[in-house]
């Protein structure tokens, strides 16, 4: 089962992503990446609740009617997106607020129901849990490269307001890329997601377009095989 | 008596896109020229900045995209993009204003989506909204008509070099201030509580300084004559746009005359001239049977007002066309002409007519 587990995490950050491969849970993914700090909040979030659900869902999936199953996943999701929206209530209050709306609607994720209706209900449970924490990396991945982008490009800046997240300790990460900085705000604003979410997904299938004809390139050339003898009438 | 001795059909050559395009450059230059003379040389330098770089971009693009340099050098499609937003941005935008707008009409609003004849959106019109949306500050400062400016010479406009340092260099705060100032549509649209006759009194830019813009939507307006008698639109688009701009206008008007601005004031006031001629005319990116333009110019026409009165920004030519621009497929679809010989479809949609 080696191999099994290999091709879960393969899926789950780069073949099968989320985000750039399946173009789930845009909604979120679009909607707060304008700073690395909301990417990762969001994204840690996601991931917490795609492991709680994928755990649950797994673990009760022979008890589950297949006719009422949705209702059920959905129930099962909303009750994490509580708990972590508690959670964040509590210990990090100030990006609770700027995510906004965005944590409630995590149960609206489709990334999350995807994969419990997809993954979760039809394999076992170590399977699942490592299914849900590699989608929800490779989610949380691109949320934060995203972010990066959008905020380099419109604030001048990397890493701004990290102790919202990570306590006192991160006060000063933040790094200014350039002073004075009149800022993009285009980068900011919604229509920027969508373009850096555009360039990413050409990004990677320019990638994998070059992966591929190198491997075409190193396997034998089919040419050189003995060609089967066609035979007519 | 010279016959012609080939057999049908007798055709010209078909006017080729560069060719096209030349004659759009051409009919530019009384609008510039116009922009110059009142405004100053800050328009003159976009232009150039503009040209020079989008030429720039097009090659690199075009070299990265694997396909033949020199034609798509050639066919000019790129400088009147440049030279369309280079006329669009305020006469004092900085260089790298400039500099962002180009890269993001060749590069990502025409050539991202398949180059010349691919783009659903005027690249110009693209990167003129995305400019006005990311550099509020910098995109609604405008200049002062050199009528209205008083340092005791007949052509009161900031010299070249100085134009030169303020487009390049670091911004002097006193010297720009003296320069400029809000736009007529800017003023009527933040008029604060005065009505339509009170701000025509009390604002100089508009008791004094109204003709610089009538002078340059004239230039404009001519030039765009000038492309109607060479054919290189048909009159539908602009005389729909301004036609129903002059309808809804005079409509507000009359039930209300202290409330809203007059219909000259918005033919010539701000980029109508310039939108209705040279950017609604596109001929990739508007709607293509005649009756289409028509639904096309009215839409802009309309929208023009309406963004105009009621949305966000004073100005709303760029607005309005990309808004009919995402249309224009649409209408398409539901203006096709009925093929010569093909009658009526019985049932269904009644498609031509």
């Amino acid at each position: 089962m080696a191999a099994d587990y290999k091709k879960i995490t393969m899926d789950g950050l780069w073949g099968n992503n989320p985000a750039l491969v399946q173009l789930l849970g845009l909604c979120p993914l679009l909607a707060v990446t304008g700073t690395v700090v909301n990417a990762i909040g969001l994204g840690i979030a996601s991931t917490l609740v795609l492991l709680g659900s994928n755990l649950t869902v797994s673990a009760f999936r022979k008890f589950v009617p297949e006719s009422v199953r949705l209702p059920i996943f959905v129930m099962i999701i909303a009750s994490f997106v509580t708990a972590i929206e508690l959670l964040m209530k509590a210990f990090t209050y100030e990006l609770y607020l700027i995510l906004g709306i965005f944590i409630p609607l995590i149960v609206t994720n489709c990334a999350i129901m995807g994969r419990a209706d997809a993954f979760a209900c039809k394999n076992p449970v170590k399977e699942s849990l490592l299914d849900g924490l590699m989608m929800g990396l490779g989610f949380t991945a691109v949320l934060v490269i995203l972010g990066a982008m959008r905020e380099a490009l419109g604030l001048g800046t990397l890493f701004t307001d990290m102790h919202l997240l990570f306590g006192p300790i991160a006060e000063n990460w933040k790094i200014t890329l350039v002073d004075d900085y009149t800022g993009f705000l285009f980068a900011i604003l919604p229509p920027g997601a969508f373009v850096g979410m555009g360039l990413l997904i050409a990004l990677k299938n320019l990638f994998d377009m070059r992966m591929q004809q190198r491997k075409a390139e190193q396997e034998p050339d089919p040419g050189s095989r003995p060609e089967r003898v066609r035979i007519t009438g | 008596m010279a016959l012609i001795r080939t057999s049908s059909p007798h055709l010209h050559k078909a006017s080729s896109t560069s060719d096209v395009m030349r004659l759009v450059v051409l009919a530019t230059l009384p609008g510039l020229a116009a922009m110059t003379f009142f405004f100053g040389w800050g328009t003159l330098i976009n232009v150039i900045w503009a040209v020079l770089l989008a030429v720039g971009f097009e090659a690199i693009i075009v070299k990265v995209r694997k396909r033949p340099l020199g034609f798509y050098l050639k066919d000019y499609s790129a400088v009147v993009t440049a030279l369309l937003l280079g006329l669009a941005l305020p006469p004092f935008a900085p260089w790298w204003v400039t500099l962002v707008g180009v890269f993001v009409a060749i590069v990502i609003a025409k050539h991202l989506y398949g180059g010349l004849g691919q783009n659903p959106f005027n690249p110009a019109m693209v990167a003129y909204a995305l400019l006005l949306v990311s550099f509020p500050v910098q995109m609604t400062s405008w200049t002062l008509p050199f009528v209205m400016i008083d340092q005791g010479s007949s052509w009161n406009v900031l010299g070249f070099f100085d134009t030169l340092s303020v487009i390049f260099g670091q911004v002097a705060p006193g010297l720009v201030d003296s320069y400029s100032g809000a736009t007529p549509l800017d003023v009527m649209r933040h008029r604060g509580g005065l009505t339509t006759e009170e701000v025509w009194d009390s604002l100089p830019v508009l008791s004094e300084g109204i003709g610089a813009w009538h002078a340059v939507s004239a230039a404009y307006f001519m030039g765009g004559v000038f492309l109607i008698y060479r054919k290189v639109f048909t009159i539908h688009t602009p005389a729909a746009i301004l036609i129903t701009l002059v309808v809804i206008s005079s409509m507000f008007y009359a039930v209300d005359p202290y409330a809203f601005a007059d219909p000259f004031f918005h033919l010539t006031a701000g980029a109508t001239m310039l939108g209705a001629f040279f950017i609604a005319t596109d001929p990739v990116t508007s709607a293509t049977s005649n009756r289409g333009k028509i639904i096309f110019g009215i839409g802009i026409g309309l929208l023009i007002y309406i963004i105009r009165g009621w949305g966000g920004y004073p100005d709303a030519v760029a607005f309005a066309v990309l808004l009919m621009n995402l249309s224009a497929p649409f209408i398409d679809q539901y203006t096709q002409p009925r093929t010569y010989g093909h009658a009526k479809a019985k049932r269904g949609m009644k498609g031509g007519a």
